[in-house]
């Protein structure tokens, strides 16, 4: 059994991240962070991926998760990141767990499209939602770390740091998780559900841990987009945003925890190259490219950098 | 009692709508088990070419009155040309993939479609708004309806019943209810299933460019339209069932007649009400309201 590598290569690339975060330009902090709210998203979809599940509907958590960051500091004045990102966890975990007991039981198509349904229910919600905005959703306060408010020149860098850290510890926790007995259970449900109970293990349960976590993992993700752009709408709960998670999920693969943010900061960057460069193209080109990935590459891009071991 | 005729004429006309736009959808999921998603793709494209032929219908003078005709032709000329490209060269390696893998397909060639119409037609919007405003209005209860919006009856009128009466009284019909009931047994018998899965994703999308093309003068044609259909059909098709024809009808009734009521009397809820039906169907009948039981597979 090969040695688990993986921590000490989170832990690297958080590092060389947060220093070498220092010299990057301001747009290109953004496209990071953004990467790791995301990516982090992408990371609860590949939980699930791995058990054979899809989720049309993981915006509602990104959305739920935005809106509770952006909900303390409207009514509370809270803008202090890591509340912001604590409120967004809080609440898609409390929602995740609620719905879980529904969702559980479903597989295939029918979880695709219920966690669709209920990500529309939040979308129709909101959009007639006075108090919130509705269409038009409202603007973050600058955010604060610690009660210390960032100098303009600082903010971006701020947020970007406090938003590695925690996409790293997240990935890391995710990471131990992965090898856990009930981590290890999602392929075999993928497989076979019915061994999987005989063998005495309860495929129901193991979903619903995975469907809270990926629903926490999409919260923090929703509230650092949150903070990063300043500003929330309803548009974030649409199921085109759930297509776009779903997208980087694909594109990346299941094959590690880090292969989601590697994902996330590949589609930020052809989100932004192609649309500068074609306006009208740039979803061609995200569509050819998920063909190409799930007819020669299913096991995502990560699977390129797998040595192949053909002992 | 007003209020409430009104409630049922845009109930009707609301359902009737929606009933051929999901229609196509049921079609491909009955036959073909694809959920899919360029559904929305056809009736944008639907939209878009009776956009541009009836505009150049009128613009040369010819009778306004057989732009209907145009309407129609244009839904059945673009999906006789997109549809079996797609399904000849991409879909059909695609079948022995899962359900889900296959719905993720037909997400990317929705995006890649999106972007074809907007390469074609230009993101500037086209207003057609003739065929709608020719044919006047009628008055029920104090409201006037336009009277364009009886041809939606009666496109949903004519195109579920002709599909009903195609699969239970003609012998193709009986045929792809066989390859529906068991695909591998019928190929077995010697029905060329392959031909029969060309045939119905065509015209499962013919039926979504037919409802774009006469929802096209009622709105102005934008990019994007295909977006908000999808998930309206989804909601519609599943509340009925996947699959089911009689299914689609009352899933279409459903949520046009709650819709038409939450607009009268609650219109903050109009959206709302539509995905939370779709929620608890799927909650209490995951398959919907005309499933029948299913064995559980091992």
């Amino acid at each position: 059994m090969t040695p688990d590598r993986t921590p000490l290569l989170i832990g690297s690339v958080a590092i060389v991240l947060l220093i070498g975060g220092l010299w990057l330009p301001q747009w290109a902090m953004f496209i990071v962070t953004i990467a790791f709210g995301n990516g982090l998203v992408a990371l609860g979809l590949m939980l699930l991926l791995r058990a054979g599940l899809v989720s049309f509907g993981q915006a509602l958590y990104y959305c739920l998760g935005a809106y509770a960051a952006g909900g303390i500091g409207r009514f509370f004045g809270i803008s202090d990141i890591f509340l912001q990102m604590l409120a967004g966890a809080l609440t898609a975990g409390f929602f995740a767990l609620l719905l879980g007991f529904l969702l559980a039981r479903y597989r295939g198509i029918f979880f695709g499209l219920l966690s669709l349904a209920l990500s529309m229910i939040l979308y129709g919600l909101l959009v007639k939602n006075q108090a919130l905005g509705s269409t038009d959703g409202f603007n973050i306060l600058p955010s604060t770390l610690f009660g210390i408010r960032p100098g303009p020149e600082w903010v971006r860098y701020a947020v970007l740091a406090s938003a590695a850290v925690i996409a790293f510890v997240l990935a890391l926790i995710v990471h131990r998780y992965l090898r856990t007995p009930l981590g290890r259970l999602a392929p075999a449900i993928k497989d076979n559900e019915i061994r999987v109970e005989y063998m005495g293990a309860s495929a129901r349960r193991a979903v619903h841990v995975k469907y809270v976590i990926a629903a926490v993992l999409a919260g923090v993700g929703g509230a650092l987009a949150a903070t990063t752009v300043g500003h929330i709408d309803p548009q974030m709960a649409f199921w085109t945003t759930s297509g776009e998670f779903i997208f980087i999920t694909i594109l990346a693969g299941t094959g590690n925890v880090l292969a989601p943010f590697a994902g996330a900061l590949i589609y930020g960057i052809i989100h932004t190259t192609a649309y500068d460069l074609s306006p009208n193209t740039w979803q061609m080109s995200l569509g050819l490219a998920l063909l190409v990935i799930i007819v020669f590459l299913p096991e995502g891009l990560w699977s390129l950098f797998r040595r192949r071991a053909w002992r | 009692m007003d209020q409430l005729l009104s409630v049922g004429v845009d109930g009707v006309i609301y359902s009737a709508w929606l009933f051929t736009a999901a229609l196509g959808l049921t079609l491909i999921y009955g036959v073909m088990k694809i959920v899919n998603v360029t559904h929305g793709s056809f009736y944008a494209l639907g939209a878009y070419a009776a956009a541009s032929l009836t505009g150049a219908w009128l613009a040369r003078g010819y009778p306004p009155m057989l732009s209907y005709l145009v309407l129609l032709a244009a839904a059945l000329l673009v999906s006789v040309v997109v549809a079996p490209l797609i399904e000849r060269a991409i879909l059909r390696y695609m079948y022995a993939k899962d359900e889900v893998v296959i719905l993720l397909i037909t997400y990317a060639l929705f995006l890649v479609l999106e972007d074809v119409i907007k390469l074609v037609w230009g993101v500037n919007p086209y207003y057609i708004a003739q065929p709608y405003a020719l044919l006047g209005s009628f008055t029920v209860g104090g409201l006037a309806h336009p009277t364009y919006n009886l041809i939606l009856v009666v496109l949903a009128l004519v195109s579920g019943l002709g599909l009903a009466w195609m699969l239970n009284r003609t012998r193709v019909g009986k045929l792809l209810l066989a390859v529906i009931h068991d695909p591998e047994v019928s190929r077995a018998m010697g029905i060329n299933v392959n031909r029969y899965y060309l045939v119905t994703f065509t015209f499962g999308s013919m039926l979504a460019a037919l409802a774009g093309a006469f929802t096209a003068p009622t709105v102005s044609v934008v990019p994007g339209l295909g977006v908000e259909i999808i998930v309206l059909s989804f909601a519609v098709v599943v509340i009925g069932g996947l699959g089911s024809l009689p299914g689609a009808a009352l899933g279409a009734v459903i949520v046009g007649m709650v819709r038409s009521l939450s607009v009268h009397y609650m219109p903050q809820v109009e959206l709302f009400v539509i995905y939370f039906v779709m929620a608890m169907v799927l909650a209490f009948r995951p398959r919907g309201l005309f499933s029948l039981a299913e064995p559980r597979k091992i």
